[in-house]
């Protein structure tokens, strides 16, 4: 798999966590480096792992910025803070006297592929939540609109848009599988749906495999955390609307939001910091304003209606408890 | 006098500069700035108060679960919650899951790189050194990451994913742990300690646990441990003598850790270093200046204060405020905490130095891994199964609550107002923000500016290694610095 020549890759932080950084780590079987450098892929410069600071780091930067370092993939991880007032001086890169705004549009002509780590490089994600104090963008949206720090026109060297790998922390598999779909030269622009997401997890909804489908099934809902039931109806769940294939690969080698009896707030989305009353179901006459994407509210009225009616035993009981308190008991004598 | 500004100064996490007055060859006046300013205490202004759970903790993706437990404490105080003492196992076993991966993190990404530079090419060990700790590259990495991974599959278990979790609540967790993950966790951690007893110990955790004296440390070093990553710090640490870098202002503070069914695993309270004593710490003592912060005056009180930018302060230097206990910067984190609580090793290494250093503050970290390894072990043991994980909480009183908890890096605290269920008042002020602290109306230094004063820089200015082993011994999170 090795290629002929490295694929460089420069990864900087602006107004954002470092949680995607945090996450990115957890990759690999030997190692998140082990498994850059079995594909040949080069960190010219990660604030957090690198080497090189200040002067030495500052010249890096200098190279790619002249175009004398070849940038394969630039990767920022973070939303563009514009303020105050267009200056983008919240957030400096330290020790440059430049903003990061600043940085970003002189380095992002230089990139051959332009990423989007986190809903907040993506689309502004958490600092851009109301009142947003320090007008926060994504490099290419505003929410869920074209735009950003870079416009709505902007197309790196090879003619994509910014690759948006959204999420709040993003799963570790859905940023390397991108970057190394990249260094391979087979990811396109119809691996990335409207919103410039990659397909390999946006084409899913979170819900799909979510371990409490059986409660969804029979709208056998929690009514209160730690419960077992659907936390859709009553708890603000957003996984049937939210993409991502967060319930059919592991989170943290084992989890998921779902799972554990979280609430997915769909972090994968525009605007998702917007929501007010995260764990709360909006309902209008007792039924939940959010409906599963796609899905006639005439329809799920009805059949959550004749769900909840034929709901067994087993399913209800366990939905309002903590843990299973019917096991399936194959044989025995069907009960509502 | 020369002015030499250093940055990005990286391997920390966040944006840090930092800014040397230099004269003959000595640092005169540091000046420590975090550039990064997002806006979070707005953020939270007028939401419903549950929203905290979920806005709070992308303060900072690597301390996210220690910022959700600040808002679940704040929350618990404002319901007059009980929480489920299984529920406050199961949250002990994640954050100590969390601040064993900062703890490890920092050592082996952070701050051991720094000895694999160049500057220590002739140094006789530098081969050994350089071939396990060179950044990105050192055969340790291949070890690390996925030890560091494995341990952090209990937070997937406990809280779905990490960063940013919605698990933790004011009465516990969302997740009933049964027999089943309960022996899947027992055996996350038995993996986690075997790889630290082979690899960055080379002995039982017990022996380092019950180190009681630098001069057992060094014992140590020499023989049980000899084979470790630790003793090729302390064997590296002699030489270049890191106890006798970076001296802290003298006082330590830790806001009480791991709290359980009976009580805090590290207890509350200030350590005098020169005194080598430590007594309770008044909470209501913090005050927070903005004299050169980049922020409006506000109510010194964090309970009333607020944090709104203001980029025309004459004289301000960074986006951090400036918190002061009763008027003196103080220093926190895993060496505060272990001084604090009372561990025999670090109280003599404090009061024999006289004053924090480099040394100890490493040495403290990797001291509570072995012994947070340990407890997590004996939390997880803990669990009643039958019993629950997450009690009923009321709704949300009126007025003004506080929560602190102690991150890895040190004390962090939330106070919060709430009106009609929703937030008045939010301020935050994390660990880094007392290290990291600018000066104060007094002129007065915060930890780090404090810690590089005198600091002998001769011809290296910027480029001294020195300054970077003082600034990343601190393990800054600038991302919760200023937020």
């Amino acid at each position: 798999m090795q290629r002929a020549k490295p694929f460089n890759v420069l990864w900087l932080q602006a107004g954002g966590c470092g949680g995607c950084t945090m996450s990115i780590l957890e990759r690999g079987a030997s190692g998140w480096f082990e498994e850059l450098r079995g594909f040949g892929v080069t960190l010219l410069w990660h604030p957090s792992v690198s080497e090189e600071t200040g002067a030495e780091a500052r010249t890096i930067l200098a190279k790619i910025e002249r175009g004398d370092l070849a940038l394969d993939a630039l990767c920022i991880e973070g939303s563009v803070l514009h303020g105050p007032d267009g200056s983008g001086l919240f957030n400096r890169l330290a020790g440059t006297g430049r903003s990061m705004l600043d940085w970003i549009r002189a380095l992002a002509p230089r990139a051959f592929y332009c990423v989007a780590i986190g809903s907040c490089a993506a689309f502004g994600g958490i600092p851009a939540a109301a009142p947003d104090p320090t007008d926060a963008r994504g490099l290419q949206f505003l929410g869920g609109d074209p735009g950003g720090a870079l416009g709505a026109e902007y197309v790196s060297r090879s003619g994509l848009p910014v690759i948006n790998i959204a999420g709040c922390a993003p799963h570790p598999g859905w940023i390397m599988e991108t970057l190394l779909a990249l260094s391979l030269g087979v990811f396109g622009r119809a691996d990335m749906d409207s919103l410039g997401r990659p397909r390999l997890f946006a084409d899913h909804l979170a819900h799909h495999g979510c371990s409490r489908n059986e409660f969804y099934e029979f709208k056998a809902s929690a009514d209160r955390f730690s419960e077992r039931g659907c936390l859709m109806e009553n708890l603000g769940c957003k996984a049937t609307q939210a993409v991502g294939d967060c319930n059919q690969r592991p989170w943290n080698g084992v989890g998921s939001c779902t799972q554990v009896g979280s609430t997915c707030i769909a972090c994968t989305s525009p605007n998702f910091e917007n929501t007010r009353g995260f764990l709360q179901t909006p309902k209008l006459a007792g039924i939940p304003i959010g409906l599963p994407l796609d899905m006639p509210k005439a329809w799920f009225v009805a059949l959550a209606a004749l769900s909840k009616s034929a709901t067994p035993k087993r399913v209800r009981e366990n939905s309002r408890s903590d843990r299973i308190e019917l096991p399936p008991a194959p044989g025995a004598k069907k009960q509502r | 006098m020369s002015r030499i500004v250093i940055g990005p100064f990286n391997r920390v996490e966040g944006d840090l500069e930092v800014t040397l007055d230099v004269d003959a060859g000595t640092v005169r006046q540091a000046l420590v700035s975090a550039p990064l300013y997002r806006g979070f205490e707005q953020i939270l202004i007028g939401r419903p108060a549950e929203d905290a759970l979920a806005i709070a903790p992308r303060i900072c993706g690597i301390c996210s679960v220690s910022q959700s437990l600040a808002v679940a404490a704040v929350l618990r105080a404002a319901r007059k919650a009980q929480p489920a003492p299984n529920g406050l196992l199961a949250i002990n076993i994640a954050h100590a899951a969390e601040n064993i991966a900062d703890h490890l993190t920092h050592f082996y990404l952070f701050f051991m790189p720094d000895f694999a530079r160049e500057a220590y090419a002739r140094r006789p060990w530098f081969e050994v050194i350089e071939s396990r700790f060179k950044a990105t590259r050192g055969t340790n990495l291949r070890e690390t990451l996925p030890a560091r991974a494995g341990l952090l599959q209990t937070m997937g278990l406990i809280a779905g994913k990490w960063p940013h979790s919605l698990a933790f609540r004011p009465g516990g967790v969302t997740r009933a742990i049964e027999l089943g993950e309960q022996m899947r966790l027992l055996a996350l951690l038995a993996a986690f300690r075997d790889f630290l007893e082979k690899t960055l110990f080379a002995a039982p955790l017990e022996a380092v646990i019950d180190l009681k004296t630098g001069h057992e440390l060094e014992v140590f070093a020499e023989r049980q441990g000899g084979a470790g990553d630790f003793a090729a710090f302390l064997r590296v640490a002699r030489e270049v003598k890191l106890d006798q870098l970076g001296r802290g202002p003298g006082l330590l503070m830790s806001s009480g850790a791991y709290l359980g069914p009976d009580g805090h695993r590290f207890s509350s309270g200030l350590f005098d270093s020169a005194a080598g004593a430590a007594r309770p710490l008044p909470f209501d003592a913090i005050r927070e200046d903005v004299s050169h912060a980049w922020m409006r005056d506000s109510a010194a009180e964090p309970a009333n204060a607020e944090t709104i930018p203001d980029m025309s302060r004459d004289g301000a230097y960074s986006f951090a405020k400036a918190p002061r206990l009763a008027g003196r910067a103080v220093e926190v984190g895993a060496l505060a905490r272990q001084a604090v609580a009372g561990h025999p090793l670090i109280r003599d290494l404090l009061t024999r130095a006289g004053a924090s250093s480099v040394f100890s503050r490493v040495v403290a970290r990797l001291l509570e891994i072995a012994i947070l390894t340990q407890s997590a072990d004996k939390w997880a043991r803990d669990l009643r199964l039958g019993d629950p994980f997450c009690a009923e909480d009321g709704p949300t009183r009126d007025g003004p609550v506080t929560g602190f908890v102690e991150a890895a890096r040190g004390a962090l605290g939330h106070w919060a107002t709430f009106r009609d269920g929703h937030i008045l008042r939010y301020q935050i002020v994390a660990p880094t923000t007392w290290n990291f602290s600018p000066r104060d109306a007094n002129g007065a230094p915060g930890p780090l500016e404090f810690a590089l004063r005198g600091l002998e820089v001769g011809d290296e200015g910027a480029s001294s290694v020195a300054v970077q082993h003082i600034v990343r011994s601190f393990d800054p999170c600038m991302v919760c610095t200023a937020h």
